[in-house]
């Protein structure tokens, strides 16, 4: 099939990385627009280098081509998505938000997007959003999560304006993801960013309380074991550097946690340095991510063509 | 270079007591209602003024990571509130784990002093909070954490964000209890320096090395005007600065608190000893976390992490230390434990 085209509104760390990303690792895309606001920026320079056709005018520009892209990856700001979304919808353009701006349903690519219908506009939750939600659905499909809770690790030097400045936007769209996407009753995150030289690369402590028996050994928790190994591995075909640093880990239950038992995940993202660094696996989970839905969603929409009757 | 202890008759602290906060990790944050009744009552009498009442990891921290609060934290801010009838109540909170929306429950529940921590090199994820919490009428006091982890002119740099942000005291929180004597007045001159009129200095010492009371004696030297102390020393690591031993030692030097340093003795002595599960130590595990400079919460964490896996609780901690883990990395002690228990190489 014909490659879908996609334009990156956002031409900064993430949307450069985005770019690579794309051009080195997607089968249905290519990159035909890179957009920003500021003409001097670094990603600009080398979107146009690349070929790809750059503005620094911002999305109108982009909405009055006579070539509209089939997908639109909105890397700027929670903000800025919000006021772009009911563009990209009018335009009928596919929008991947890797923005927290939640304006479509939580996205993790392994988790559900067969069972998301309306998928105009999808959001990718957050880099720890991406890394975690997957586990604790593998979990919450063999018993069911009471509470989920992840803690998620980054370099001092992988944390960008953005995120400094809406901590709490982080913090509460992950915990949000780990209910509806993971499937927990409740969930809660944490952030830590840590300035350590060299830098750390990204990691993630993901725990769940099961029920007591699961805690112990036997089928359940084999299971849960097969479950989390069978998500590990989905998500290394788009993150290679997705692994986990330690075997789960199974706790007996507690009174202080309401009689039930724990398990504990602990992930490393190696980020596949497209762009920034491999210690930046918060940012390369995230774009591989989007990359990865929007190939998927390239195949659904091939395959919804191909069946539907001509004049349906 | 030691300040000329002249000048002891002109200064003047503010004590905050941070019992019923720092004092939660030792407690695994099990303090009741009535323990917080009992405490806040013994410390109002005495005249101390400031009285943080929090989960040990501040607001939110309540957490399979941090330990599950026995009393929801709200319930004991209120208690607090309820019993003080000069103290205001502080609440801390680390933004990345606490947020707006908590802050703005514990006001709700009569806080009036928001007390925001950061790692010392990552100030600028507070500014939000501080922005905030000043919107809500609070009085506001920045925490640097793990303060030996930069340069006293790194730190005067991370301190001026958080002043403009809205702080109105910056402290140099040695979390790990690893500053010494000049270490800790280098710091505190530095901020003074930088910060001026437009906010204060504190600062929040750690028993690990021992040098929590006269660290805060040379902070007070260098011109910090708030100092944290706990009711026996109760708290993370091993332990805070006592409380009624600043009291009694300031006192003796003629640096004014305000503090009744007979009423701190006796809420240290008939409150708090008949609460508490367990006395901060100096033992090998926690001297380890001031030598290598680990943040002081993880000590317990650490000692159940040793009984699970069956590594000594001070190499845990030594190997966190070379990993240069920060607070709230609680998550990172059953990691290298696992390792050490296998035999990995950890770092």
């Amino acid at each position: 099939m014909a490659k879908k085209t996609a334009a990156i509104v956002g031409s900064g760390n993430i949307g450069t990385d985005l770019m690579f990303k794309i051009m080195r690792r997607s089968k249905n895309l290519e990159v035909k627009y890179m957009i920003g606001v500021d003409p001097a920026s670094d990603g600009l320079a080398r979107a146009a280098r690349l070929g790809v056709t750059t503005s620094a005018e911002g999305v109108d520009w982009l909405l009055a081509q006579d070539e509209l892209p089939d997908f639109v990856f909105e890397c700027t700001s929670a903000k800025a998505h919000e006021a772009n979304a009911p563009k990209y919808k009018a335009a009928g353009i596919h929008a991947i938000d890797l923005t927290p701006a939640a304006v479509g349903p939580y996205l993790c690519p392994v988790v559900n997007l067969d069972s998301l219908q309306d998928v105009l506009n999808v959001n990718m939750i957050t880099c720890a959003g991406q890394a975690t939600t997957p586990i604790v659905a593998a979990v919450s499909s063999v018993v069911p999560v009471d509470y989920a809770e992840i803690v998620a690790s980054i370099a001092s030097k992988s944390a960008g304006p953005g995120t400094r400045a809406n901590v709490d936007e982080f913090t509460e769209t992950t915990a949000q993801a780990l209910q509806v996407v993971g499937g927990a009753k409740r969930g809660k995150a944490i952030i830590i960013i840590n300035p350590v030289e060299p830098p750390m690369i990204m990691r993630n402590t993901i725990y769940a309380a099961i029920p007591a028996e699961a805690a112990e050994p036997g089928e359940l928790q084999d299971k849960i074991r097969a479950a989390i190994d069978e998500a590990v591995a989905k998500i290394q075909d788009y993150v290679p550097g997705y692994s986990l640093r330690v075997e789960p880990q199974f706790d007996s239950a507690r009174e202080d946690w309401d009689g039930n038992g724990r398990v504990g995940v602990w992930v490393q993202v190696k980020g596949a340095a497209d762009y920034l660094p491999e210690y930046a696996g918060n940012l390369d989970i995230i774009t591989a991510a989007a990359t990865r839905t929007a190939d998927l969603l390239a195949e659904r929409m091939d395959a919804a063509v191909s069946s539907t009757p001509v004049g349906a | 270079m030691t300040p000329a202890p002249a000048t002891d008759k002109n200064l003047s602290v503010r004590l905050t007591d941070t019992t019923l906060r720092d004092g939660s990790h030792a407690m695994s944050h099990k303090f009741t209602e009535d323990h917080v009744r009992s405490v806040v009552r013994a410390l109002d009498d005495a005249k101390v003024e400031v009285i943080e009442v929090t989960h040990g990891d501040g607001l939110g921290g309540s957490s399979f990571n941090y330990g599950f609060s026995l009393t929801p934290e709200l319930d004991l801010v209120r208690a607090a509130v309820d019993e003080a009838t000069n103290a205001k109540i502080a609440v801390l909170m680390l933004p990345g784990l606490g947020t707006i929306h908590d802050l703005n429950q514990a006001h709700e529940a009569g806080a009036r002093v928001a007390r925001i921590a950061t790692h010392c090199t990552e100030a600028d994820v507070s500014i939000q909070h501080f922005q905030h919490a000043r919107k809500l009428g609070m009085e506001t006091v920045g925490f640097l954490m793990l303060s030996h982890r930069t340069t006293p002119e790194n730190l005067a740099k991370q301190a001026r964000i958080m002043a403009d942000a809205g702080c109105q005291c910056v402290y140099v929180v040695d979390s790990a209890g690893a500053l010494i004597l000049d270490d800790v007045s280098d710091r505190v001159t530095a901020l003074v320096a930088e910060l001026g009129d437009d906010a204060q200095v504190g600062f929040h010492g750690h028993q690990n090395l021992s040098f929590g009371v006269a660290n805060s004696v040379y902070a007070a030297r260098a011109g910090a005007k708030q100092i944290d102390g706990t009711l026996l020393a109760l708290g993370a690591g091993a332990g805070n600065s006592p409380t009624e031993v600043l009291a009694a030692a300031f006192e003796r030097l003629g640096i004014h608190t305000g503090v009744d340093v007979h009423g701190v003795m006796a809420a240290a002595e008939d409150i708090v000893k008949p609460i508490i599960t367990r006395m901060p130590i100096m033992d090998r595990a926690s001297i380890m976390q001031g030598y290598a400079g680990v943040y002081s919460s993880f000590l317990i964490h650490a000692e159940r992490a040793a009984e699970r896996y069956g590594v000594p609780a001070w190499q845990i901690l030594e190997e966190i230390g070379k990993a240069g883990y920060v607070g709230g990395q609680e998550d990172m002690i059953i990691d290298v434990a696992v390792q050490l228990a296998s035999g990995a190489r950890v770092a």
